[in-house]
C-alpha cells in the first residue's frame, strides 16, 4: 500500500499524483478512531455495505492508515536520494525504470527501514484501538481481568504493558538491522 | 574530411531569465581532444550537460553522429525528443562528474557492470573481464569487491571513468574532474586521463582548470567567455599566445608563476 502510494506520488501523471495525494491526506489528517468508526458504523449505514467482520475492518483501517503515512516515508526517501544519482544513471542511458529500479529504489529503500519499523512498532500498538469496534486485543483482556480482580489492577496493567513490549521485540531488533544496514551505501544530499 | 561527431548549431540556454549560453558554435571530430577553458559561471558545465541530455537547450541544435539530439521528427513535424529518442542516441556518450555520483550501493564492480549488463544487454562474464580489465587499467584492480565509500576520492573518480568506459562511447565528457579531489590525488587522475587520451580513439571534451594538462593533452582548446567561445585554436594557440585580453587575465589567475 506504501508503496503504490509513495511511487503513485511522484508519478509524471498528474491525475494519479492528485488521488493519492487526497488518499493520504486524508488519512493521515484524520485519527485512526475516527476511521474505525467510519468503516465500522457510518459506511454500512450509508451505503448499505457491510465490509465484512469487526476483525477484516480493523485489519483495513489499520492498513489504510499507516499506508497513508509509510507512502510519505517512502516518497520522502526517494525524493532524498541526491540527484547526481539519477544523471549518473542517466549518463549510463538507463531507461526511466531501470533508474529506479537499480539505483534509487535500492538507496531509498535503505534510508525508509528504520522509518519503517517505527512505524510498524507504533501500529502495533494502535490495535489496542480496535477494542472498540468490539474486537477483542490484549488491553480489553486486561480491561476484564482487571474489572474482576480490581486490587490487581496496577500488575495486570503491567503484565499488558510487558506483553507489548515482548510484541514489540523482534520489531525493535529488526528497526535496529535496518539502521545498520541503511548506514552503509546511500548517496542523499 | 571527416564528418564530425558532435556539432552545437547557435545553441542558446537561459535558466528562466537569466541567459547563460548566448550562441554556441562548435565542431568535435572524431577522436578530438577538446579542452573548455574559461571562468567559474561562463557555462562550461551548461555546454556538456547538454551535450549529455542532461539539460535541454532553450534553442539552436545539437546534432550527434549525423543525429538531431533534442529535436525529433513524427509523421514529418518537427517534436521536441521524447525519452525514446534521447536514449537512442545517449548510448554514445559517457560523462564523468565532478562529484564521481558512484552508486553507493554496489560494489566497484558491480558499479561498473550494471550499466552493459541491463543497458546493452550484454553477455555476463564477458562484461566482467571488460570491467575487470577497465579496472586494472585506472589501477583499482584490486579493489573490485569493495565499495565506494571505502576509497579516497581519486579511486572514486577512477572507478567513474572505468565505468563510463565499460560502455565504450565514442564521445567522452569530462566536467572538472580533479576540482574536488584534494591536490595530492589530482595526479593520479590526470594520469588515467592522459592514458585514455593517448590511447583510444573516442572524441573527448575535458572542463578544466589544469591548463598544463589541457596544453598537454588537446588538440584544441575553447575559452568560453559571457556566453560565447571568446576563442578557440590549437592548445598553444590559445593558451600562450592569444591576445584576448580577459584570457590574459584568466590565465594570470591560474598560472602558478
Ligand atoms: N539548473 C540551473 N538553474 C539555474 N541556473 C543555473 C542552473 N545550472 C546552471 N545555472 C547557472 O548558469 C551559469 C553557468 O553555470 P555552469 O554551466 O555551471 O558554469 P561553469 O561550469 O562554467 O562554472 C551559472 O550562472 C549558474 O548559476
Ligand atoms: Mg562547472
Amino acid at each position: 500500500m506504501a508503496f503504490i502510494a509513495g511511487l503513485s506520488r511522484l508519478s509524471p501523471n498528474v491525475i494519479v499524483r492528485k488521488i493519492t495525494g487526497a488518499y493520504v491526506e486524508v488519512f493521515r489528517g484524520t485519527s485512526l478512531i475516527v476511521q474505525l468508526f467510519w468503516l465500522y458504523y457510518a459506511i454500512p449505514m450509508l451505503f448499505g455495505i457491510n465490509l465484512g467482520s469487526n476483525w477484516w475492518i480493523g485489519v483495513i483501517a489499520i492498513g489504510l492508515n499507516y499506508g497513508a503515512y509509510l507512502s510519505e516515508v517512502v516518497r520522502g526517501s526517494i525524493q532524498s536520494v541526491a540527484k547526481g544519482q539519477t544523471e549518473a544513471a542517466t549518463a549510463l542511458n538507463m531507461s526511466r525504470f531501470q533508474r529506479m529500479r537499480l539505483v534509487i529504489f535500492p538507496q531509498a529503500v535503505r534510508m525508509m527501514l528504520p522509518e519503517f519499523g517505527n512505524y510498524t512498532i507504533q501500529m502495533l500498538k494502535g490495535t489496542s484501538l480496535v477494542s472498540l469496534i468490539g474486537l477483542t486485543d490484549v488491553l480489553y483482556y486486561g480491561d476484564i481481568m482487571r474489572s474482576t480482580n480490581l486490587a490487581q489492577a496496577p500488575l495486570i496493567y503491567l503484565l499488558v504493558l510487558i506483553l507489548y513490549f515482548i510484541l514489540a521485540l523482534p520489531l525493535i531488533w529488526l528497526t535496529r538491522k535496518g539502521e545498520s544496514i541503511s548506514k552503509k551505501g546511500v548517496a542523499s544530499e | 574530411m571527416k564528418e564530425p561527431i558532435v556539432q552545437f548549431n547557435d545553441v542558446h540556454k537561459s535558466f528562466g531569465d537569466v541567459k547563460v549560453l548566448k550562441g554556441i558554435d562548435l565542431d568535435i571530430n572524431p577522436a578530438e581532444k577538446v579542452a573548455v577553458i574559461g571562468p567559474s559561471g561562463s557555462g562550461k558545465t551548461t555546454i556538456i550537460r547538454m551535450l549529455m541530455t542532461l539539460e535541454e537547450p532553450t534553442s539552436g541544435d545539437i546534432i550527434v553522429d549525423g543525429k538531431n539530439l533534442w529535436k525529433m521528427e513524427k509523421n514529418g513535424k518537427p517534436l521536441r525528443a521524447n525519452e525514446k529518442h534521447l536514449r537512442s542516441i545517449r548510448g554514445d556518450i559517457g560523462m564523468v562528474f565532478q562529484h564521481f555520483n558512484l552508486f553507493p550501493h554496489m560494489t566497484i564492480l558491480d558499479n561498473c557492470m550494471v550499466a552493459p549488463i541491463h543497458v546493452k544487454k550484454e553477455d555476463k562474464l564477458e562484461v566482467k573481464e571488460r570491467a575487470v580489465q577497465m579496472l586494472d587499467r585506472v589501477g583499482l584492480g584490486d579493489k573490485l569487491e569493495n565499495y565506494p565509500s571505502q576509497l579516497s576520492g581519486g579511486q572514486k573518480q577512477r572507478v567513474a571513468m572505468a565505468r563510463a568506459l565499460v560502455m565504450r562511447p565514442k564521445i567522452m565528457l569530462f566536467d572538472e574532474v580533479t576540482s574536488a579531489l584534494d591536490p595530492e590525488l589530482v595526479g593520479e587522475v590526470l594520469e588515467v586521463i592522459r592514458d585514455i587520451a593517448k590511447n583510444d580513439d573516442m572524441a573527448m571534451v575535458l572542463v578544466t582548470h589544469e591548463m598544463d594538462f589541457a596544453l598537454d593533452i588537446a588538440d584544441k582548446v575553447l575559452f568560453l567567455d559571457e556566453g560565447v567561445i571568446a576563442e578557440q585554436g590549437t592548445a598553444s594557440q590559445v593558451i600562450e599566445h592569444s591576445a584576448n585580453e580577459r584570457l590574459q587575465t584568466f590565465l594570470h589567475r591560474f598560472r602558478k608563476v
